[in-house]
């Protein structure tokens, strides 16, 4: 199967997190919105890696993966200790830092 | 021998160092202490004096190089002194005459509380004239031209409780301000010309600038000898001047510091021979100052004004000789040391009379002092004699040759300059007989003052008549002494330069033109204050009196168009400063906080809206990117 499709697959793939991230209001899905995009991105490298026929792809997915994992930790957090001050998980609820 | 030219300056420095840092434990000797000084600067000049007398004519000039001021690359400023024959003649006219003035104000000042104090000034003003005339440089010397306007200051106003005598120190600093302007442009201009300021290089190098420049340099200093020597258009200070106590009049304001214009015109003689322009506009100055001064002193009722008019007007004939070139420079130096003479004779004499009439000044209120006075009214009487240009008299010789100088100018111009400087002898025989026929003559009309006290007047003691006596015998004698065998013209002609004129009247006929002048100014004069008595108040008189009396419309002339000019001006400032700098600095913040009101509105703490514009703003530059990568 021709690899650019892939390419295609990834692009889809971050625009339904991108829209995801800019139109819903739950924070947790939000930030699954963030991983797919993240995810989206993993599947381009791995992608390009394939059709350059080297391993630098690969091995920034890896990476990826890596500072993914480490990240859905700190929001995690962030998200349980907001819901727990506010009874809500909603994005436009925490609006406070503004002018 | 160079050595000692330190010492002409550091004597009278000391002196008011000692004075005025000293306190009032000196007040008992201070007055002898300061007087000392002046006279040890006295003999040094005339040791130096009898030493460069030994030498001749080229060789006479001495050097010497005392310590290097502001080496900075190529700009050199010394301290260095240079006692040429010029030079010399100014320190023992300086150093003489200020040191019989010394002698006098100890009887003079002897009632003021503060003549300590006055004596430090006197000293101060004597190192800086002697730093002025033995300057070997045009920075060096404007030190000693802002010192001496510095101590003239101190000297007017050293009554400073009369608000009238704070006022006229002010004045006179002010306008000598315009003046030291022009001699520090004119020091700049030397430099971006020559490259230095040392008389040597300047005046010796001076024919091979360009003759606008040279024209440029010759205003400038022009401009600097006017306020410094009280010429028009700067010449209002003057009259106000005679606030300061008599000897400062005298010594300042006659003999020494107001010839300092005439000194920095004749030393810088070589700039004005190649830039004819200028010297024409000195010869203008001098020519309308001799006139405008003669006929401000024919008004004045005040004794000391009515001087103060007569050394304008004679600081004119030598700026007119000095402008005349080299047929003139001698001519003005010798004028100036006679007029040395005998006006500060003048004004000892007038502050003799004042001190025997209560301080009275006007003169209408004298009347008949000759009988009570017999000192000063002989003194007196030569130093007028010799003013008005009696023959013999020393003012007789040097007015003459300033007059036949200014005919030998050739053409209109001399006509024109020789004919003012005529009238001028005429007005001045008028004014000055005047002076001595309201003082002296006609019967007694003083008057109790304020406070009920009759005046006694009274001979004035030693102290103040020996050094009128020496000055009478100056006036008496000096010309007489200069101009036979031509000695004063031998002795300057190495430093100034002199040329023959050639006068289209001989000089007989100018000297009979000059006699007839001056028989018909004192006719006149006896015909109004001798022969009827003076009205004790001063009769409306024409418009021209009347005019005179206001100094001729000076202060009203300068109040009109530099005061009130001056306030529309500032005020056109500030009302640029509110509306355009204002404006612009308050404009610049309005428009900023607007727009940072208005940028505000995008920090509305929603983080999906802050997601919107990273990726607007991702996508615009990837946008961007790829259309460039098109390009």
């Amino acid at each position: 199967m021709n690899p650019v499709n892939y390419l295609y697959l990834a692009a889809l793939l971050f625009t339904i997190g991108a829209a995801g991230v800019l139109i819903r209001r739950n924070a947790i899905v939000v930030f699954m919105c963030v991983e797919l995009m993240l995810n989206a991105c993993n599947l381009a490298f791995v992608a390009f890696s394939r059709l350059h026929g080297n391993l630098d792809g690969q091995i920034i997915a890896f990476f990826t993966m890596v500072v993914a994992a480490a990240e859905v930790v700190v929001g995690l957090a962030i998200i349980v200790t907001i819901f727990r001050s506010r009874h809500s998980a909603s994005v436009d609820d925490a609006s406070l830092l503004k002018l | 021998m160079e050595n000692l030219i330190g010492l002409l300056v550091a004597a009278p420095l000391l002196g008011a160092a000692v004075l005025l840092c000293g306190g009032k434990r000196l007040d008992r000797v201070g007055h002898w202490l300061g007087t000392l000084l002046a006279a040890a600067s006295f003999v040094i000049g005339a040791v130096l004096f009898a030493d460069m007398l030994g030498r001749s004519g080229e060789h006479r000039a001495l050097h010497t190089h005392l310590f290097s001021w502001v080496p900075v690359g190529g700009f050199r400023a010394d301290v260095a002194f240079q006692l040429d024959q010029l030079s010399m003649t100014f320190v023992l006219l300086i150093t003489g005459v200020g040191t019989l003035i010394h002698l006098y104000s100890v009887g003079y000042m002897e009632h003021d509380e503060r003549r300590r104090r006055f004596f430090g000034y006197l000293n101060l003003f004597l190192a800086a004239m002697v730093l002025l005339v033995i300057a070997d440089n045009y920075l060096l010397l404007y030190v000693g031209w802002e010192g001496v306007g510095l101590a003239s200051y101190l000297l007017i106003g050293f009554w400073q409780h009369k608000p009238s005598a704070a006022t006229a120190a002010k004045k006179a600093f002010i306008v000598n301000r315009v003046g030291d302007m022009g001699l520090s442009i004119a020091i700049m201009l030397m430099f971006t010309t020559f490259g230095t300021f040392a008389f040597g290089p300047v005046l010796s190098s001076a024919g091979d600038a360009g003759e606008g420049k040279l024209t440029a340099i010759g205003l400038m200093l022009l401009l600097a000898a006017c306020g410094k020597s009280a010429q028009v258009p700067l010449q209002s200070w003057l009259g106000d001047a005679m606030e300061g106590p008599t000897p400062v009049s005298a010594l300042i304001h006659a003999a020494t510091m107001v010839t300092a214009g005439v000194y920095l015109i004749t030393r810088s003689g070589a700039i004005f021979n190649a830039a004819p322009d200028a010297q024409t506009a000195v010869v203008t100055v001098g020519a309308v100052t001799l006139l405008f001064g003669a006929i401000v002193g024919c008004a004045k009722d005040d004794i000391k004004k009515a001087l103060a008019g007569s050394t304008m007007s004679q600081i004119g004939y030598m700026i007119l000789a000095a402008g005349l070139g080299p047929i003139g420079y001698v001519f003005a130096i010798m004028h100036l040391v006679t007029h040395g003479f005998f006006k500060a004779g003048l004004f000892l004499g007038a502050g003799s009379v004042m001190h025997g009439m209560n301080d009275e000044v006007d003169m209408r209120k004298y009347g008949g002092l000759r009988k009570y006075m017999p000192v000063t009214f002989v003194t007196f009487g030569l130093g007028y004699l010799a003013i008005i240009g009696f023959p013999g008299l020393s003012g007789f010789f040097s007015k003459d040759k300033i007059i036949e100088a200014a005919f030998a100018k050739g053409g209109t111009e001399g006509w024109i300059l020789g004919g003012a400087a005529l009238l001028g002898a005429a007005i001045t025989a008028y004014y000055m007989t005047r002076v001595m026929l309201m003082t002296f003559f006609g019967e007694k009309r003083w008057v109790p003052d304020a406070d009920g006290n009759e005046p006694h007047p009274h001979e004035s003691p030693k102290t103040m008549t020996i050094p009128m006596i020496i000055l009478a015998l100056g006036s008496l004698g000096a010309g007489a002494v200069f101009s036979i065998n031509d000695t004063f013209l031998k002795w300057l002609e190495p430093v100034t330069g002199h040329a023959e004129g050639h006068s289209p009247v001989s000089a007989l006929t100018v000297t009979i033109a000059t006699m007839a002048v001056l028989v018909i100014g004192v006719a006149i004069a006896w015909s109004q204050y001798g022969r009827r008595p003076v009205p004790a108040v001063a009769p409306r008189g024409s418009l021209l009196t009347r005019a005179a009396r206001r100094d001729l419309l000076q202060d009203d002339f300068n109040h009109v168009v530099l005061v009130r000019g001056g306030e529309q001006l500032t005020r056109g400032l500030v009302q640029i400063d509110h509306t355009l700098v204002d404006g612009a600095v308050n404009g610049t913040a309005t428009a900023v906080g607007g727009l940072s009101g208005r940028l505000r509105r995008f920090q509305n703490g929603y983080a999906r809206s802050y997601a919107v514009s990273m990726f607007g703003g991702a996508a615009v530059l990837i946008a961007a990117t790829l259309l460039m990568r098109a390009v």
